[in-house]
């Protein structure tokens, strides 16, 4: 690993300023995803600036919602009474993710900041425009089973890995900011994460030296009418080949409202609306989440090694929506 | 090998592996074997493991290294309890938590499996939860408690789940072991807190009560190459209920090692 000096800090404001003001430094909170990637020499800051003993753990009821501290822990937040009672979507897509060892440390804000788990990211000995802009992509003729159908570009087809932020989005969530002038802003999540373009080394629309502070949620109708799900290689511990975040309003049969947020297929969290036009005001039955699913994959565009995640895409939101439904 | 085999275990052993055999005669003929085992090989090993180190920590580093921190500048001073004692170190602001406590503090307990997360060896609790050590900079623990593996037992009485490690046979090749003990004593604390799991049916609903299913998700994050899991699941299902789950093994005793000697033929061994 790269040498680095290590920056404890105390506010944030203060940690927001040390970072704009230094190119090559990061922020390190949980340190799941950072830690390793540094020592996989791929991230190299000169300069790390430690946010976990800042006060942004906090999780509470915020007009009719929920503010989310980008510091508390996945374990604490899948946890909280306000989140298991009011959005078990959330819950359960973060229970979803890595080991309990993980979760105990990982945070939200550092959750969302995660990064490809793109084979080609990983090996330095091959190119990746997302790692060495200009040098290539190793997946698009390589080995891309685990990579986008959707949203791709020519260079770049990783696929965005978490599953906290699939739920977020089926949720509406916003995620506020801290700049280093002190104000703040607030970022959609639909907005928070971005597809490749030409330039694939930026994964978010947040500005270098901008701090996560919370997460926002709106008050949710969904309730228990939701169901995050999740296929990958293995039962546990492993990250999805495709899984969906289904929402549904469901009123005397009649679908009111829907969210079908899929993970691991695109390059950010990608929402269907495609899929959603088709369930609302339709009646809840299998045919009506049949036709959902066929809409969401119309457009699809695999590549050579995963047009399997099409058709397992198909059934997932099926039985995702069945599990919503409560069919 | 095979006469220290034979022998009756005694004199090499401390006062616990005496305690521990008094209660578990079945381990009778393990200990020595592993001693003498331990004793002839591991400076071999530990030479080894020293040149690729020192050979290691003498590349050099890529011509565009960061260059922002001059020698000696990135030496960070952290002070943090480990196993209940106070310690205080100056280290090098890249050291994981796992390499401070093997290289440092002589905790050998913690092992070091993947180092990148995916394997859970390294697994230690951090103020009260389970962490993975060589994900977390060792500077991140100013002012927190450590407990490692070799926290866990009071003096001479193992934790019961130790105790209930060895009772069920959960472990093999003992290497994953001190990261599942660790994950296992952390998860018990989690599931009384009514934690929930990928497994729980309904997030709403506080259940405090573990399924075999809810042990496996939730030690998930512990890979046991040799694959002791039925061993590692009833040992935590037995600390965690109190339900005894039956030995499913025992050591073959002198009727029928000679039978299956007989059969292959082998007159002595």
């Amino acid at each position: 690993m790269r040498p680095f000096d290590y920056v404890r800090a105390s506010d944030p404001n203060g940690a927001a300023r040390t970072v704009a003001g230094n190119p090559q430094a990061k922020f390190l909170a949980g340190g799941t995803n950072l830690v390793d990637l540094m020592k996989e020499d791929i991230e190299r800051p000169n300069q790390v600036v430690d946010v976990t003993r800042l006060a942004l753990k906090e999780i509470k009821p915020l007009r009719g919602g929920v503010s989310i501290g980008a510091l508390a822990t996945n374990t604490e937040t899948a946890n909280h009474p306000l989140i298991r009672s009011n959005y078990p979507l959330l819950t359960q897509a973060i229970v979803a993710g890595a080991s309990a060892q993980l979760r105990n440390m990982a945070t939200n804000g550092g959750n969302l900041l995660q990064r490809t788990r793109c084979q080609y990211f990983y090996d330095i000995q091959m190119p990746c425009n997302k790692r060495e802009p200009g040098s290539g992509c190793g997946a698009l003729q390589g080995i891309n089973r685990i990579h986008a159908i959707f949203g791709w570009s020519d260079k770049c087809v990783a696929t965005y890995p978490g599953d906290m932020a699939n739920a977020l989005y089926a949720l509406d969530a916003v995620v506020r900011v801290r700049r280093a002038d002190g104000q703040e802003r607030t970022i959609p999540i639909a907005d928070f994460h971005r597809l490749p373009g030409d330039t694939p080394q930026k994964d978010t629309n947040l500005e270098h030296g901008e701090l996560i502070t919370a997460i926002e949620l709106p008050k949710s109708n969904f309730g228990k009418s939701a169901y995050y799900l999740k296929v990958r290689d293995r039962a546990s511990y492993a990250f999805a080949l495709v899984a969906v975040a289904a929402a549904l309003e469901v009123d005397g049969g009649t679908i009111r409202n829907a969210r079908v947020v899929l993970g691991s297929v695109a390059h950010k969290p990608w929402r269907s609306r495609e899929a959603e036009a088709a369930l609302t005001g339709q009646r809840a039955t299998e045919a009506t989440f049949r036709a959902a699913a066929e809409a969401a994959m119309r457009d699809a565009k695999p590549l050579e090694h995963n047009a399997y995640k099409v058709e397992l895409g198909k059934r997932a939101i099926v039985r995702a929506l069945t599990r919503a439904g409560g069919l | 090998m095979n006469d220290e085999l034979d022998d009756p275990v005694s004199s090499e052993l401390t006062d616990d592996e005496t305690a521990l055999l008094n209660e578990m005669p079945e381990l009778a003929g393990l200990g020595l074997t592993r001693r003498t085992f331990l004793a002839g090989s591991l400076g071999v090993f530990a030479l080894e493991l020293l040149a690729t180190e020192e050979a290691l920590a003498a590349l050099a580093l890529p011509p565009d290294a960061a260059t922002a921190t001059k020698a000696g500048g990135n030496v960070v001073k952290v002070a943090f309890k480990v196993n209940g004692a106070a310690r205080t170190l100056e280290l090098d602001s890249r050291i994981s938590l796992l390499d401070t406590l093997r290289e440092r503090l002589e905790l050998t307990g913690s092992k070091k499996g993947c180092d990148q997360g995916q394997c859970g060896a390294c697994t230690v609790i951090v103020d009260g939860r389970r962490v993975l050590s060589c994900l977390t900079l060792a500077a991140t623990v100013e002012g927190k408690e450590v407990t490692t593996v070799e926290g866990l037992a009071k003096n001479d009485q193992l934790h019961p789940m130790q105790a209930a490690f060895i009772k069920y046979d959960a472990f093999q090749c003992g290497y994953c072991t001190p990261g599942q003990i660790c994950s296992a004593v952390a998860l018990l604390d989690e599931a009384r807190r009514g934690d929930v799991s990928h497994v729980t049916e309904d997030v709403s609903v506080t259940t405090t009560r573990l399924t075999d299913d809810q042990i496996r998700e939730r030690m998930s994050g512990n890979i046991c190459r040799c694959g002791a899991y039925p061993g590692i699941v009833a040992a935590i299902q037995e600390v965690h209920s109190g339900r005894q789950t039956q030995h499913t093994w025992h050591f073959a005793d002198e009727e029928q090692l000679a039978r299956v000697r007989k059969e292959d033929g082998i007159e002595t061994v």
